[in-house]
């Protein structure tokens, strides 16, 4: 492991510092994507399960599209193909954005959209695992539709999933590496062009590989705690109230 | 900007091809994955404490790392472990679609032994202490008894699973090989058309992915109900 402590060819520091600019890009692509996924994700699922309207159909097409393409082919597309699409003076704009934030700022976008139609396809899940006495009730009470998604079912929803939305929170930060295929030099893509500098093969992705681990590690952690602060008493076992 | 539809005609044969290949690859990653996923998954529920802890090690490290990265460790340690057991003393250079089709086996496999292991959970135990009433061997009792009904038991996993694989084949395209999205590519660049092949992949993607998804759909709802 003393390729670490080793300098760059560019003289910009050593080997460490490259790791550690990659892990920087993995894990603000990862984290920013997430959030845009959290967002866009539970309002889709909420949409998929309003009882008519257009909503639903429009939250269906959204997961079918996103869920069916892979996501390197949908990287290319944001990356490569929206500019192209725009009118031409946006389109260059997009185009001439400084690097790295002309490829991070399309992966941002992408990974965010994919993931959101997974975490969409889980809360909907979970919407329709609450017993229908939940809404009834609080129409009964009189809440208004959006009160009730709000403050009565989302927040059951979001426990019953949480086992789930733990896989998908580990498994965003290994897509985060599809970024370097437009450019952007992240974990996977430092390894890569570490080896291309020192041919040390082994510890270029040996030193990586166990970055994933403990990424993937904290990440499980994180997830597991937050499960545990936010269980309820009456929900903990899994069974509703009859 | 129009797209160019003629561009489009005049790539499909080379784009078919490649979806060939695509095809291959998935074929063999399914296949393979299967068969060394479920031997991981045995492993894994084996009374031997240090095999069922060198597979679950496996398993866990597989799925904690990007296929990316996978895909470079197999492209660089494969001609070097060839060299290795050939005692040729340095590395043998090998085609990518080896190196593919090795890479796809050893990754995929992690994720199918998750799936079939949940399979054997999901069976009676009952049926583990038949097999020993009976006197089976071990071997018999999961080739014959166990396996079969593990499978069925999350076949619509299984295949979810497949689907997903079939898209994570676009990988492929890190190391230059010419799957669909490498015959896309390729084209795309030789011939200005990034915007012709790119939604046209995405689209042939799309279509095929939709299919098998429905029909996993329907696969489930066939299954629930011969289950009751």
């Amino acid at each position: 492991m003393s390729l670490l402590f080793e300098p760059t060819p560019d003289g910009s520091g050593r080997y460490l510092d490259w790791i550690v600019s990659g892990l920087v890009w993995t894990l603000v692509l990862a984290l920013g994507a997430w959030t845009i996924a959290l967002i866009a994700g539970t309002l889709v699922g909420v949409a998929r399960t309003l009882p008519k309207g257009i909503l639903p159909k429009i939250g269906r097409l959204y997961v079918e599209t996103f869920r069916n393409i892979p996501l390197l082919v949908q990287m290319f597309f944001w990356y490569f193909v929206l500019p192209e699409l725009l009118p031409a003076r946006i389109g260059m704009a997009i185009k001439q954005m400084d690097p790295p934030w002309g490829s991070f700022a399309p992966a941002l976008i992408c990974l965010g959209l994919f993931t959101a139609a997974r975490i969409a396809e889980q809360v909907r899940a979970g919407l329709q695992a609450l017993p229908q006495g939940q809404s009834q009730a609080a129409f009964a009470l009189g809440f208004a539709r959006s009160g009730m998604y709000r403050l009565i079912l989302l927040p059951q929803a979001f426990r019953i999933i949480l086992p789930t939305l733990t896989n998908e929170f580990m498994t965003i930060f290994k897509n985060t590496s599809v970024a370097l295929t437009i450019g952007l030099i992240e974990l996977t893509a430092t390894a890569r062009e570490i080896n291309e500098n020192t041919f040390r093969t082994f510890e270029a992705f040996g030193v990586v590989t166990i970055v994933y681990l403990v990424i993937a590690l904290v990440a499980w952690q994180l997830m597991h705690r937050i499960e545990r602060a936010v269980q309820l008493p009456d929900l903990a076992s899994g069974k509703s109230r009859p | 900007m129009m797209v160019d539809l003629s561009a489009i005609a005049s790539a499909w044969p080379y784009l078919m091809k490649g979806l060939w290949f695509t095809l291959q690859i998935t074929l063999v990653g399914v296949t393979g994955g299967i068969v060394f996923g479920s031997l991981l998954a045995v492993a894994r529920l084996s009374q031997t404490r240090l095999l069922s802890a060198l597979a679950t090690s496996y398993v866990n490290l597989m799925r904690s790392i990007p296929l990316i990265l996978v895909i470079f460790w197999v492209f660089f340690l494969v001609p070097w472990a060839i060299g290795w057991v050939t005692r040729s003393g340095r590395p043998v250079a090998v085609g990518a679609s080896l190196t593919i089709f090795v890479t796809f086996v050893l990754f995929e496999a992690a994720y199918y032994a998750e799936i079939v292991r949940a399979g054997f959970r999901s069976i009676s135990p009952g049926q583990y202490s038949a097999c020993d009433a009976l006197g089976l061997s071990k071997l018999h009792a999961y080739i014959y008894i166990l396996f079969p009904q593990a499978i069925r038991n999350v076949l619509p996993i299984l295949l979810t699973q497949t689907i997903v694989l079939f898209q994570d084949t676009s990988l492929v395209y890190v190391i230059s090989a010419t799957d669909l999205l490498g015959a896309a590519t390729k084209i795309a660049q030789r011939d200005g058309r990034l915007v012709e092949m790119y939604l046209t992949v995405g689209v042939i993607y799309f279509v095929i992915c939709f299919a098998a998804s429905q029909f996993v759909k329907q696969l489930q709802g066939r299954l629930a109900y011969g289950a009751r």
